[in-house]
């Protein structure tokens, strides 16, 4: 596992994206990838927490900051991307303004979360689960148990929590991210 | 507590009699409600006797697995030079279950003491926190508690004056329920992919970062601290089974109940009150059918089995289920149990990591199989099929993720059989069904 820095650095740092990529990690920011790394025995071990960053500064993680990610945690992008492909809560590609998830694991299915679902999709716009609303601000999924099951149903709007939600009140947690 | 409902009179609380006061919550209503005395107390003690208390409290995880906390304990060498670690299980991804949650969001301090009493007692300088990374309240509160901890000194290279190092880290996951296996949390926290490592090496001989190390769930290690202070034989008579269960454990009740909730008894109460009772039973008009009373991994429970259980690690076991993580589903009449059981064999094959073939493909086919059936598709050679199936999805694995996908399958089909086949032979017997249809 994990490996020397990949001597192909220089082709991952090319402009996938037709910008060349602005490494995420400069000035306090990577300060905070320093302190992080004083909290392990290994360099590997800030990888999770990296990415955290990452997504928090650019919304997304991108094949160019895994390749940066890698070089800094002298790890191969190769290896990087398998393991940043295991979590489901990083965004592989850049994700509308309000990113939903509704838990519908049994016990918030059997207290009506595929309600919920309906309710979201229908006063977002967003045609079915997992598409963009039209106007690029919402989209709406599925996710698994989110461990709030007597709350049913919760919902995740980006990183923000929101408990026992019902088909009647999303309308107003909609109106409220305005 | 019943949080987010007052206590109920015949509940014991002990780990949850903070919950819902904002005060305790920082370290000064910590404080004021006797925090860290008993990790003061634990620094004077020898780890060795530390581990005795604990041991003769009969306190066992409360993660699922239910091993006894002391003797897992005593498992880390003292003295063998190498580096060894703490983590606290904090993935919390159970279907059911959300008591580790309100722990970390009410008394956050309580887990920071028990963890670095935990630390002192195995030989431990760092302990890493492994919180999942839907639980954004969770991580606020067990950030700013680290922080107030390390600030007053409690933490760190001098954990209160008395010269140990005890450093204490918050590591956020990153969605993979098999993160809550306690393998799988080690290489996750190396930064790998969450798969389950072979076992042994046990984590106490090679952990994480390949060092002696112990892994013990929020609930367990929140206990410690009133261990500590009030004795074992006072925890020990937390009891009102059986000598092998002991002290009070959470319950999140969730599903089709009057008063979901986190709630706290003794080892050993009735759990047909506890439902009818303390919970308040059934919705208007509805009638309770069934019970997934430790999790989404543990046997389904029939009423009658539920209803005849005494709610310790023995006693949900004599009535064919296991005490599990503590993770009550309660299902009524109004639902359908293939349909509940679909969807729980959806989530096992989401959430399998994909290692062993038999879990890939296992959950895989029988979440089509399942769902074929709900759908009204199925025919009677189906349910030997899933049979078959969970079979071979048992005890074949490095994890028990598949085991847990055959589990609500195999126990489903064998005590609620009439459903599966009313809907083979197109009987449309659920309002939910025809709705949906």
């Amino acid at each position: 596992m994990g490996g020397v820095e990949s001597p192909d650095m220089a082709a991952h740092d090319s402009p996938a994206h037709g910008k060349p990529h602005v490494p995420v990690f400069s000035g306090a920011v990577r300060g905070e990838l320093d302190e992080l790394l004083t909290r392990y025995p290994t360099k590997m071990a800030a990888l999770l927490p990296a990415f955290w960053i990452v997504q928090r500064e650019r919304g997304w993680v991108s094949e160019d900051s895994m390749a940066e990610v890698a070089g800094l945690l002298e790890l191969t992008p190769a290896y990087v991307k398998g393991v940043v492909t295991f979590y489901t809560m990083y965004h592989q590609h850049p994700v509308p303004k309000y990113f939903i998830q509704v838990c519908t694991t049994s016990p918030c299915g059997i207290c009506g979360a595929e309600d919920v679902v309906r309710s979201l999709l229908r006063h977002t716009g967003a045609a079915e689960l997992g598409v963009p609303s039209a106007d690029n601000r919402f989209a709406v999924i599925e996710v698994e148990c989110l461990g709030a099951c007597g709350f049913a149903t919760p919902i995740m709007i980006n990183e923000e929590f929101i408990e026992s939600v019902t088909p009647e009140n999303v309308p107003d947690i909609l109106k409220r991210l305005g | 507590m019943g949080f987010p409902h007052k206590s109920h009179a015949r509940e014991t609380p002990l780990l949850t009699r903070h919950f819902g006061e904002e005060e305790a919550r920082t370290l000064d209503g910590w404080k004021k409600r006797g925090g860290y005395q008993a990790l003061e107390k634990a620094l004077a003690m020898t780890p060795a006797e530390i581990i005795d208390i604990v041991k003769e409290s009969g306190l066992r995880g409360r993660g699922g697995a239910g091993f006894p906390t002391g003797m897992k304990w005593s498992f880390m060498k003292p003295g063998d030079g190498k580096p060894h670690y703490l983590c606290c299980n904090a993935d919390e991804s159970e279907p059911g279950t959300f008591k580790d949650r309100e722990v970390m969001r009410w008394t956050p301090h309580a887990l920071v003491e028990g963890c670095a009493i935990g630390a002192y007692a195995i030989g431990a300088e760092t302990t890493y926190i492994y919180i999942r990374g839907e639980f954004t309240e969770p991580l606020v509160w067990m950030d700013r508690a680290i922080r107030e901890a390390y600030d007053a000194g409690i933490l760190g290279a001098n954990a209160m004056g008395t010269g140990k190092r005890i450093d204490m880290y918050v590591h956020k996951g990153a969605g993979a329920y098999i993160c809550g296996e306690e393998t799988a949390l080690m290489n996750s926290l190396e930064g790998q992919r969450g798969n389950p490592r072979i076992k042994p090496p046990f984590p106490a001989v090679s952990g994480v970062f390949g060092q002696p190390t112990t892994i013990n769930n929020v609930e367990t290690l929140a206990a410690v601290p009133e261990i500590i202070m009030k004795g074992a034989a006072w925890y020990k008579g937390m009891s009102l089974s059986n000598p092998k269960s002991t002290g009070t454990k959470l319950y999140s009740v969730c599903g089709n109940i009057r008063y979901p909730g986190t709630y706290e008894v003794l080892m050993g109460f009735p759990f047909g009150e506890f439902l009818h009772d303390v919970c308040g039973g059934a919705l208007d008009g509805r009638k309770l059918k069934a019970v997934i009373p430790g999790g989404a991994s543990v046997p389904i429970q029939t009423m009658e089995e539920a209803e005849a259980t005494l709610m310790d690690y023995e006693g949900f076991v004599a009535q064919g289920s296991m005490l599990g993580s503590g993770g009550v589903i309660v299902i009524d009449d109004k639902q359908s149990m293939v349909r509940v059981i679909a969807r729980l064999a959806r989530f096992f094959a989401h959430e399998s990591c994909a290692q062993c073939t038999q879990c890939r493909e296992g959950t895989a086919w029988t979440t089509k199989i399942l769902e074929r059936i709900r759908d009204g598709q199925g025919t009677m050679e189906d349910l030997d099929t899933l049979l078959d199936l969970a079979d071979l999805m048992t005890g074949t694995t490095i994890c028990v993720l598949s085991d847990s996908c055959a589990v609500p399958v195999v126990s489903g089909i064998k005590k609620f059989r009439p459903e599966f086949e009313a809907l083979i032979h197109g009987k449309r017997v659920h309002p939910v069904l025809s709705a949906v249809a």
